[in-house]
């Protein structure tokens, strides 16, 4: 048996996923990111390593992506996250056209031909609004754990509309809010509306074709799922993987690689 | 009963009062940090102003309140916006004003004024952080360094390091990133400033700027700052002595209630 693996250097957190031959993933493993860029990249695989129960030399090839990918020292080569996001969202949802990736620092919307080749991206990499970081912003103004958030915000029932752009405004918007007497989940509800806006403002750019595949670390807010899916007027598939949905890419970009080796080579006509 | 009257500048950050006398001489200031109980603060804040000046807040005769904050205050005989308060404080200070640069820690405008201190022309940045003082409070922060320690840090920077990024949020991997480099926190604060000041400018020309040029907001007390205006501009700069900076609308406005109750004065009972 082959086996390849994809490790995504996010500028959060540091994701890798090992990939058999018949594309299955076998490990997955999340560092966070921190300071140190290679060394997380070499934790992450480590760990992803040890859950599968393999040796290093055992994986094949290695690709690396994310805004970290050239400081994965170990890989063999780098693939860009777009790429990446695109080919994970196309294995685990076949009929994906439309990929919106919501990380910790960028927004993505990604639109993929049928056979997942990438025809058109756009993504937020100057500004902080609508990414991961404004539901952070708000999560510590709050001091709610990030990861009660969505839950907090499913429970509001009129969101209040949020104006600041600025995530570093976000924080004073929000305490604001609330000391003008608003309910915490009413302000987190309009927080992951403003959010959905954005990214949907994203996609529209790209063009909205059915099915979305929502990926990234956020994917797994159940408000952002909710609030994204009003927003852009049609469901979206989310997956448990959604949050490794770059490294899958990278693991099956690395597969490629390990199974072109493996055809005999064709002689110059 | 003495003729005096109060400026109060709600600011974002900082709510500012003035107590005039008769003679545009500044009897009482105050400064309080503006939290979210602006009505309370805007009172503490006025009381105080009069206590300096000897005076118990009902003695003054008229009171104008500016700001961003000013309509949730109910102090305030009457309301004027910061552009036109400003302007006011501008020209009491410096006659000669024409262009007035206002830098607070949520907002930025520059302001031309025409004859009689009128606005003529003007812009402002509310959006976004990066033209803000905020942008410098985070890459302070970032670094561990408060916001009153600013001015002493930059002082001693020998060079700035070029700051690329625009977003305060992504501003923090780019400080970091300098940082694991070797650059000093004094020249990476500085390159903050020249980043700052490099917006600044522009939404001067914006404006279409004439010397003399006043500048005045809180972060106008490190005193690099105004020196970076001043190479960017290839001009000589008016900056409020001291603590004077941050009280320039709140000055403005009083002078406005001067202006009003000489009005009143003249008027037939």
């Amino acid at each position: 048996m082959s086996y390849a693996a994809g490790v995504d250097v996010g500028s959060t957190q540091t994701k890798a996923v090992i990939v058999d031959e018949a594309r299955r993933i076998v490990a997955r493993a999340l560092t966070s990111t921190g300071a140190n860029v290679t060394r997380a990249a070499e934790e992450s695989f480590a760990e992803a390593l040890r859950a599968a129960n393999l040796e290093e030399e055992e994986v094949e090839y290695v690709v690396g992506t994310g805004y970290g990918r050239y400081r994965v020292t170990f890989g063999n080569t780098q693939v860009t996250e777009i790429s990446c996001h695109g080919r994970g969202a196309v294995q685990m949802f076949p009929a994906t056209r439309t990929v919106v990736d919501m990380g910790g620092q960028d927004t993505k919307a990604i639109r993929v031909s049928p056979g997942g080749e990438i025809q058109d991206f756009c993504m937020n990499d100057k500004c902080a609004a609508g990414t991961g970081r404004f539901l952070g912003a708000a999560a510590s103004a709050l001091d709610i754990p990030l990861e009660r958030l969505g839950q907090r915000a499913l429970e509001g029932e009129r969101a209040v509309k949020i104006t600041t752009t600025c995530t570093v405004f976000a924080e004073s918007e929000v305490l604001s809010w609330l000391g003008r007497g608003k309910k915490i989940e009413d302000i987190l509800l309009g927080v992951h509306q403003s959010i959905a806006a954005r990214s949907a403002g994203l996609a529209r750019r790209v063009g909205i074709e059915q099915e979305v595949t929502f990926t990234g670390g956020v994917a797994k807010n159940v408000a952002m799922v909710r609030t994204l899916t009003e927003a852009l007027g049609v469901p979206v598939n989310v997956g448990d993987d959604s949050h490794f949905m770059g490294a899958l890419g990278a693991a099956l970009f690395a597969l490629d690689h390990v199974l072109a080796a493996r055809t005999p080579a064709r002689t110059a006509p | 009963m003495s003729a005096c009257t109060a400026g109060i500048d709600v600011g974002s950050t900082y709510t500012k009062a003035v107590v005039l006398g008769p003679d545009h001489a500044i009897l009482g200031r105050a400064l309080r940090p503006t939290g979210f109980q602006l009505a309370r603060v805007a009172e503490e804040t006025l009381a105080a102003a009069a206590r300096e000046a000897g005076l118990a807040p009902a003695e003054v005769a008229y009171t104008v309140a500016t700001g961003f904050g000013r309509h949730q205050v109910k102090v305030g005989d009457v309301k004027v916006t910061d552009l036109t308060a400003a302007a006011r404080g501008a020209t009491l200070l410096f006659p000669g004003t024409r262009t007035v640069l206002d830098v607070g820690g949520q907002t930025m405008k520059a302001s031309r004024l025409g004859e009689g201190a009128k606005v003529r022309s003007f812009r402002l940045n509310d959006k976004c952080a990066a033209g803000t003082g905020a942008f410098v409070e985070k890459t302070a922060r970032y670094m561990g360094y408060g916001t009153e320690e600013i001015g002493p840090l930059v002082a001693t920077s020998k060079a700035p390091v070029a700051i690329s990024g625009v977003c305060a949020v992504f501003a923090e991997s780019e400080v970091i990133n300098h940082l694991s480099q070797g650059s000093a926190p004094a020249d990476i604060m500085h390159g903050a400033i020249v980043s700052l000041v490099g917006r600044s400018v522009q939404l001067m020309k914006r404006v279409g700027m004439e010397p003399e040029f006043t500048l005045t907001g809180g972060i106008l007390r490190f005193e690099r700052m105004a020196h970076v205006i001043r190479e960017q501009l290839g001009a000589a700069v008016n900056v409020p002595a001291g603590d004077l900076v941050q009280y320039t609308a709140a000055l403005g406005a009083a002078l406005l209630g001067q202006r009003r109750l000489a009005q009143l004065a003249a008027q037939p009972a």
